[in-house]
């Protein structure tokens, strides 16, 4: 089913710069990390034709790193990585807890987080968190670099706040506070090599039993993974009772528009997306 | 000798080979010039064949393509009705059905060529339930969309249901299941008419294959060759596909000249090839107040998709299994094969008789309840007893103690206690736990007199090196059947499995010892290596060359010295019928197998109502066999077929769009990783089976049998609801349990 | 550094050097089968759902139905092929034998690797991370449980084991 190999073309930049300025020049030009996504549509006769661009190996793009007032994660660096950093295992537990249900360990050696970013399937695994953790991702071009808030950046089904010549730099983590409490969920097919049916990753900061601050993300349950404005909307300043409970599942509702695919139906994926939700915030009842 | 070969763990004769990566499968050869083949297939579900487009962008003078005229000899798949022909020319009945076929040297290109011709279809509507092809609106097969039916009458079901106060009805479905070998199936054939036919893959029935090419091609036995390569995995499903691709390899190296390989890719090998029929059980069941059956009503219809295939066959097996291990006054059994406008379903291991005691093992836990029983007491006071009568007519003759295998199941999984305390601590909480369990039997062998239809036989010879070979068609596919031959063989001669090789099956050398399905290949093919073997120890001892008493050495000395002096020692066996069973063909009554298999199987479970997922904790697998020839595989075949039940049960959903599979990628179809399945803990009781080696009886299917209603019935003792319909999603689990009952 | 259709490219396949022309990105797997005639890596869905390709690429596991060739150039690759020492086998495919860890042999390369690489990671492994590390590796045939005997049996008799 494949397409002939002679449609694609495949640059192996030595730096970042080079691999930049390529992208740079040839806005059709796509860029190439693991390959565990873009393989499976390579063979499956799904990957348009045209040029691709290696960051694999690139220096300066995998890895993580400390910074004053955050964590920084290249692009290139894989779940495997993930899974092992301690400081990611502190700080940002359900990035670990994403990362090792993505697959099994060999597509953990090859995936990257930026690679499943840019790919922008709205089932993918560790997005949620990133948006739990408010992540940042900085872009860079041969122009500068920016930064844009992650839940800024999918504006659509496959649509990204990417612009042509631009690649995924480094996703960075601000440092929380002290008062979190996590929750992370993947429900699939089967408990490993799945993809997700819906997937939430959530954090709650509360106070004397009142929501200070709450993060709901979820995958599998829109076009994008997304932050449930409704739901937070409707847990904020409240205390976590079961009415306010069903308040926030009832606006879960209208945050979510699940659909039915080969894997699952839209009304499941509502009715699991709000059961998730009120196992996450009846578990953040109690002081953690 | 000094400790017996059969009952212990022999090491896999092949395992070596595997487990260093050296074991050939088909596509791991490639003959110089080789070309390689691939299928273009119906895009609709029914329709007439109005033209076929090919790009002009293609250089098709490169290509070597094959239509229906291009068969030299008949064009149909010889199974039982012969209605499927290899490619369709006129009318197409199933979506992915074959219509031409490509060669050509590089594989993308053949591939490439695939997608660039356009096969313009008149389209038909389509028949695609069981209610559709029953109702006969459309007759898209014969003259009334049935491919067969079966009545199975013991006493008279009429009047007991009439007389009876107590009544229970049930209905039940089974989906259809992709045998998900890890190795799709795949051929390599060289064809011309001087030398004739020769293919080379993946296979269970290297003989079905020989008869199919034959009449394919119109040439003699003795011009049709066919050898069985290391084969991944098969479970039913290449028990009769293999024909039709075997045949396409051939016709295309029959018209390039060239030898050609023809694998199938994953998404093409569960679209197009065979799957486990779908099934719908309906029960009608007169029980008294004493727990006792009175009447069983039972009407069983599977769905064959658009070609006979093997579905009488599966009928047979599911009607006959279909009232199970208990001893009823009034059977009344209906069994009907439909046909609809999907690719064919297959044989699939357990063929009928998971689908039938799927829906029984159901039926009688809601029996139970109905009387006021315990799923475990009732089935205590049904159970069939030596000298008790089956369905069918069959006396069982053999010890049977179901109340026994029952009790030591309970027992090692702690089933009463359970019972007792999930009920108690169900309720707080979101999970939900239960137990439950299925007793059911398994017939091996073929069914009544299709044994001595096949006539297996078996070769043994001595070599020139004082070495034994084995000579069979039946097929190493996982299962073990070279390692239990070597066994068998070694013990009836007095050596060991190390001087015994189990021969490449190469239809050029081996006999015909019938298919590698049924449960068969231990129970009645290893009997004849039993007796071949014997028949060779016997040439020897009479020709003077063997002491009766002898070691492995005297052994091979005795061989080597024989060969030396009389050029061969062969040795032939054919099967014969064990004295006293008796069946008739026409009334469909007597003895349907020479021995069945018995089970108890308990199945504990999970049930999280946050996401309406079970998981499956732990399970017991309690059966008699009647002997363990070798107990690691055969730990390894139960441990399997509850796998594949597991996943039955649960996650595998074939889900159906326009009338072809629309899930057929290894991430939309689920089978269960090894992070999916409970601790398997298998235990064996042997109650020797006089005419099987050693005792043996066939264990292959059995376990199919039992995982998928363990698990229901523990499912509905975990949550109060009634799950009929398999497989039981977590989606079909929160319908049912959000659906108000009448 | 313009693009190539074709590229020479360089790797060390158990130990001996393999030099072959492909496209970059062909899939390593057919590569090795193809260009090395090494058909111990098996292909069984070539959607990196099942496993049967995996092979170690260096150091780590990979499904070789989704690196590309361009990804092996330079690198150091043990297929099913590399894993027996000189004189005997590796330990865990002794175990394989002798706990009927394979049955139709079609995932048994991918899941022998795959135990190699977990227990060069994990010494001494709970049945829970065998599961765990064996999870990208799908078998039809045994249930897994004699597989988890045949790791777990690799590791009583050898707690050095041999490291591709």
């Amino acid at each position: 089913m494949a397409l002939p190999l002679d449609s694609y073309s495949f640059a192996t930049p030595a730096t970042l710069e080079e691999a930049l300025s390529i992208l740079g020049a040839d806005r059709s030009a796509r860029p190439f990390a693991g390959g565990t996504d873009l393989m499976v549509l390579l063979e499956a006769g799904h990957l348009p034709p045209g040029r691709f661009v290696n960051l694999w190996g690139l220096p300066g793009l995998r890895g993580i790193h400390a910074l004053e007032d955050a964590v920084a994660i290249g692009a290139l660096t894989t779940y495997t990585d993930l899974r092992g950093s301690h400081v990611i295992a502190r700080q940002y537990p359900m990035l670990v807890h994403a990362a090792a249900e993505t697959g099994g360990v060999a597509t953990q050696n090859r995936g990257t987080i930026g690679g499943n970013i840019a790919n922008a399937s709205p089932a993918a695994d560790t997005p949620p968190t990133l948006l739990a953790y408010d992540a940042e991702l900085e872009l860079q071009s041969l122009s500068g670099t920016r930064r844009v808030p992650y839940h800024r950046f999918h504006t659509g089904y496959k649509k990204m706040e990417l612009a042509p010549g631009e690649i995924i730099r480094r996703i960075l983590l601000p440092r929380r506070g002290d008062g979190w409490r996590d929750h992370y969920r993947k429900v699939g097919t089967r408990r490993a090599q799945a993809i997700s049916k819906v997937c939430l990753a959530g954090s709650i900061r509360t106070e004397e039993g009142i929501v200070r601050e709450v993060r709901i993300a979820f995958g599998s349950v829109a076009p994008v993974v997304l932050r449930c404005a409704a739901a937070e909307k409707a847990l904020t300043g409240r205390s976590l009772n079961p009415s306010v409970i069903a308040d926030a599942q009832a606006a879960l509702a209208t945050d979510i528009a699940p659909i039915d695919d080969l894997r699952s139906t839209a009304r499941y994926r509502l009715r699991v997306a709000q059961n998730l939700l009120a196992e996450f915030l009846n578990g953040a009842k109690t002081p953690g | 000798m000094d400790v017996p070969n059969i009952g212990r763990s022999a090491r896999r004769k092949e395992g070596r080979a595997k487990v260093t990566g050296q074991a050939l499968y088909v596509d791991d050869i490639s003959p110089a010039g080789v070309l390689y083949g691939v299928t273009v297939r119906s895009p609709v579900a029914r329709g007439r064949i109005k033209g076929i487009r090919f790009d002009p962008a293609i250089p098709w003078d490169d290509y070597t393509i094959v239509t229906a005229a291009d068969i030299p000899g008949v064009n149909r798949v010889k199974l039982i009705t012969d209605d499927q022909p290899y490619l369709a020319s006129d009318v197409v009945n199933h979506a992915e059905e074959p219509i031409l076929l490509i060669a050509h040297r590089d594989r993308a290109a053949a591939e490439q060529a695939r997608h660039q011709v356009t096969i313009d279809i008149e389209p038909f509507p389509a028949v695609s339930t069981i209610d559709d092809a029953l109702s006969a609106r459309e007759i898209i097969w014969g003259t009334d969309n049935l491919f067969k039916s079966y009545q199975v009458n013991k006493g008279d079901v009429e009047s007991a249901l009439g007389d009876a106060t107590i009544v229970v009805e049930g209905e039940y479905e089974t989906g259809a299941q992709e045998q998900l070998y890890i190795e799709p199936n795949g051929m390599l054939a060289v064809a011309d008419p001087n030398h004739g036919v020769a293919v080379w893959g993946s296979m269970q029935c290297p003989y079905y294959i020989h008869t199919a090419l034959a009449a394919l091609f119109g040439l003699p036995a003795d011009k049709i060759r066919v050898v069985q390569m290391e084969t991944g995995g098969g479970f039913g499903g290449k028990e009769e596909y293999p024909s039709i691709i075997a045949g396409h390899a051939a016709l295309l190296a029959w018209k390039s000249g060239r030898p050609v390989k023809m694998i199938y890719g994953r998404a093409e090998d569960m679209a197009a090839t065979t799957k486990r029929h779908p099934s719908r059980t309906t029960h009608r069941t007169a029980v008294g107040r004493d727990g006792r059956l009175q009447a069983m009503d039972i009407d069983f219809v599977i769905d064959g998709g658009a070609y006979c295939t093997l579905s009488p066959v599966v009928l047979s097996r599911g009607t006959i299994h279909a009232a199970g291990p208990y001893n009823c006054p009034n059977v009344r059994v209906r069994g009907r094969a439909v046909a609809t406008n999907v690719p064919p379903h297959g044989a699939f291991r357990g063929f009928g008789a998971p689908q039938s005691i799927f829906a029984l093992e159901r039926h009688m836990d809601k029996v139970a309840a109905a009387v006021g029983l315990a799923p475990d007491e009732f089935r205590r006071r049904n159970f069939i007893q030596t000298g008790d009568t089956l369905s069918v007519g069959q006396t069982i003759r053999e010890p049977v103690n179901m109340s026994a295998l029952l009790d030591r199941a309970l027992a090692l999984s702690g089933y009463s206690a359970k019972r007792q305390q999930f009920a108690r601590d169900n309720g707080s909480g979101p999970l939900r736990k239960g137990i439950g369990l299925a007793t059911f039997m398994h017939g091996a062998g073929f069914t009544g007199s299709g044994e001595v239809h096949l006539s297996s036989i078996v070769v043994v010879e001595g070599t020139a090196e004082g070495t034994i070979r084995v000579l069979t068609s039946s097929t190493e596919i996982g299962q073990g059947t070279n390692t239990i031959f070597a066994q068998i063989a070694a013990d009836a001669l007095g050596i060991d499995c190390d001087d015994v090789e189990v021969a490449q099956p190469d239809t050029a050398e081996v006999p015909n010892s019938g298919p590698t399905v049924a449960s068969r290949t231990c129970m009645v093919v290893g009997r004849l290596v039993e007796s071949a073997a014997l028949g060779v120890q016997h040439a020897l001892i009479d020709a003077g060359y063997l002491p009766v008493m002898h070691s492995r050495a005297e052994f091979r000395r005795g061989c080597q010295r024989y060969v030396q002096a009389f050029g061969s020692l062969r040795a032939t066996s054919k099967y014969e019928a064990p004295p006293g069973l008796r069946w008739d063909d026409e009334q469909y009554r007597g003895d349907a197998y020479g021995t069945y298999a018995w089970a108890a199987y308990v199945a504990e479970v999970t049930v999280d109502l946050t996401t309406w997922q079970t998981s499956v904790d732990d399970f017991v697998a309690v059966q008699e066999v009647g002997k363990v020839v070798n107990p690691i595989l055969a730990t390894g075949q139960i441990e399997g077929g509850v796998a594949q039940g597991i996943g039955w049960a649960l996650y595998e959903d074939v889900i159906w769009r326009e009338g072809r599979m629309a899930n057929g990628q290894m991430t939309n179809y689920i089978m269960p990783s090894s992070m999916d399945l409970p601790s398997i803990r298998v235990y064996f009781e042997e109650v020797p089976y006089p005419h099987g080696p050693a005792g043996a009886k066939g264990i292959g299917e059995l376990p199919m049998d039992g995982a998928a209603p363990a698990i229901f019935n523990a499912v509905a003792h975990a949550t109060g609801a009634n799950p009929d319909a398999l497989p039981l999603t977590p989606e079909q689990l929160m319908r049912l349990m959000e659906t108000p009952v009448a | 550094m313009p693009d190539s259709p074709q590229a020479r490219l360089t790797c060390v396949v158990n130990g001996r050097r393999l030099m072959f022309d492909a496209h970059p990105m062909a899939r390593l797997l057919d590569v090795l089968r193809n260009d090395g005639r090494l058909t111990g890596t098996k292909e069984g869905c070539g959607e990196g759902e099942c496993g049967a390709c995996s092979v170690i690429l260096n150091g780590e596991l990979v499904n070789s139905c989704l690196t590309p060739a361009a990804h092996a150039d330079g690198g150091v690759i043990t297929t099913i092929e590399g894993v027996a020492g000189e004189e005997s086998l590796n330990v865990v495919q002794e175990a394989f034998l002798e706990c009927g860890g394979a049955q139709c042999g079609i995932c048994t390369p991918g899941m022998v690797l795959a135990a190699i690489d977990l227990l060069s990671r994990v010494p001494n492994p709970t049945e829970e991370e065998i599961r765990a590390a064996l999870s990208g590796n799908l078998c039809r045939c045994t249930g897994y449980m004699r597989i988890f005997a045949s790791v777990l049996e690799a590791c009583k008799r050898s707690p050095d084991l041999n490291r591709p």
